[in-house]
């Protein structure tokens, strides 16, 4: 499943491509928190230049690759709990703490997969009513996170907008998105307001204008 | 002298009764203390009121005590197991859903004397404006809604009042543990299991290693014994390993 829309004559990135286009953004000695989907492909694509260091809910400061088959310790997981490792000079530390540092401000970016992003920059990613309700911490990332990078696909499958001036599921936050990156484009949100900031390779700002319910801003 | 190990896991759980509400450590089967859960299930204990980060996604630790009906409330971030749903919205169990941090300080809270404390997690949504649905009817209706939480304004931004969590009991894992009950835990596997300790009145810990006193150095405690009453060695048949199912 790529990123490309149903309409003929345009063609988005791929979710590596989206992945790769928000790992460019990655600052050097960011601390950074990955949910689960598309934003777990970021870390192959920080740039060589840049050491970022990636924290787990569940109080890892510092994650490493996967360990090779047979290396797995059931102490060492992320939030996904899936076994890990960890980078030289990593931390751990317990679920309280581990929030503290959400909470307070000392987290640069979570960067989180969306349902829907409004206009005003409010975030759905948390439950489809009719399904199992689970929230985990994707509240506390939201709300004490610098910065939120909201990562999807430009529309859903249906090809409807998920970019939207009222989001339709229950929210995960409110006003608390500072950037979304899609397969078509990049926006970020300044003064409760809504920017265009870059159209995807090849993408014109008209095909992006046909795909979003959201108001927005050129700022090209 | 303090000697707080206890030999036999069965006669120390005996004094949790039905009805009680345990704070529980471990993040999925993580440093989940699986001893002291099986006993409580060995000893037919029922209405419990579990505050744990999961379920966790098989039939083993909580997903036991969910799949054999003991449990009467779940106060957790992310129950996994598709089973709890089933016996959610059958109206058998009722389900406080708490942001995982607010669970974490909560807990930290309660067993620090604070009774209350904002936090700007889950301001303007559902977990905090009284629609989330804690209890159903037999008939799959709502039945009874999380309390609407009060809200205020600090430095322009909605901040949300949760309360502190005083379980009646703590139930902890650890890697090692002292006849005092000083705890030292494993890598990820701390996670919850030092707010666990902290939230309940009196705390039973399932230690992997039993050591003497002065094993542990004094910087190496991650809990002191101060917050721990009874130390027992965990049955190494927990089983540890993640399952693929299991997300967080």
């Amino acid at each position: 499943m790529t990123g490309t829309v149903p309409d003929a004559g345009v063609r988005g990135l791929s979710r590596e491509g989206i992945a790769g286009r928000l790992a460019a953004d990655l600052r050097d000695g960011y601390l950074v928190n990955l949910g689960v989907g598309i934003p777990l492909l970021v870390p192959r694509f920080i740039p060589p230049d840049a050491e970022v260091i990636l924290h787990a809910e569940n109080g890892v400061l510092g994650l490493g690759p996967a360990p090779p088959p047979g290396q797995e310790d059931p102490d060492l997981t992320d939030a996904g709990k899936q076994p890990i490792t960890l980078i030289s000079g990593a931390a751990i530390v317990d679920s309280a703490m581990s929030f503290a540092i959400v909470r307070g401000g000392h987290l640069d970016v979570t960067v989180l997969g969306a349902l829907q992003v409004s206009e005003t920059g409010d975030l759905a990613n948390w439950y489809v009513p009719g399904r199992n309700p689970a929230v985990g911490g994707a509240m506390d990332l939201v709300a004490g996170a610098r910065e939120v990078w909201a990562v999807m696909e430009h529309t859903d499958r249906a090809g409807r907008p998920k970019l939207v001036r009222r989001c339709t599921f229950p929210l995960t936050g409110r006003g608390v998105v500072t950037r979304v990156y899609t397969d078509l484009a990049v926006f970020h949100v300044a003064d409760g307001q809504l920017r265009l900031k870059e159209c995807a390779p090849g993408v014109p700002p008209a095909a992006i204008r046909e795909r979003t319910a959201a108001r927005y801003a050129e700022d090209l | 002298m303090i000697d707080k190990f206890r030999e036999d896991v069965m006669t120390a759980l005996d004094a949790v009764p039905s009805g009680a509400s345990l704070a529980v450590g471990g993040f999925g089967s993580s440093g989940r203390p699986d001893t002291l859960l099986d006993a409580l299930c060995d000893l037919d204990r029922r209405d419990l009121h579990l505050i744990v980060n999961n379920v966790g996604g098989d039939f083993t630790g909580v997903g036991r005590l969910l799949v054999e009906r003991r449990i009467r409330r779940l106060t957790a971030s992310f129950p996994v197991l598709p089973e709890f749903y089933d016996e959610y919205f059958a109206g058998r169990v009722e389900f406080e859903l708490v942001p995982q941090g607010t669970l974490a300080e909560r807990l930290r809270a309660g067993g620090a004397g604070i009774p209350a404390f904002y936090t700007p997690a889950s301001a303007g949504t559902m977990l905090s404006d009284g629609t989330f649905t804690l209890r159903y009817a037999g008939d799959g209706g709502p039945a009874e809604y999380l309390p609407q939480r009060e809200v205020r304004d600090f430095g322009g931004r909605e901040h949300v009042l949760e309360y502190g969590i005083v379980a009646d009991f703590g139930l902890v894992r650890a890697y090692q543990g002292d006849r005092k009950g000083n705890l030292r835990f494993h890598l990820s596997a701390r996670n919850f299991n030092p707010v666990a300790g902290m939230s309940g009145r009196r705390v039973f810990a399932e230690v992997q290693q039993l050591l003497e006193v002065d094993e542990l150095q004094p910087d190496d405690i991650h809990l002191p014994g101060v917050f721990v009453d009874d130390v027992l060695l965990a049955s190494e048949a927990s089983p540890k390993q993640a399952t693929p199912a299991e997300r967080s």
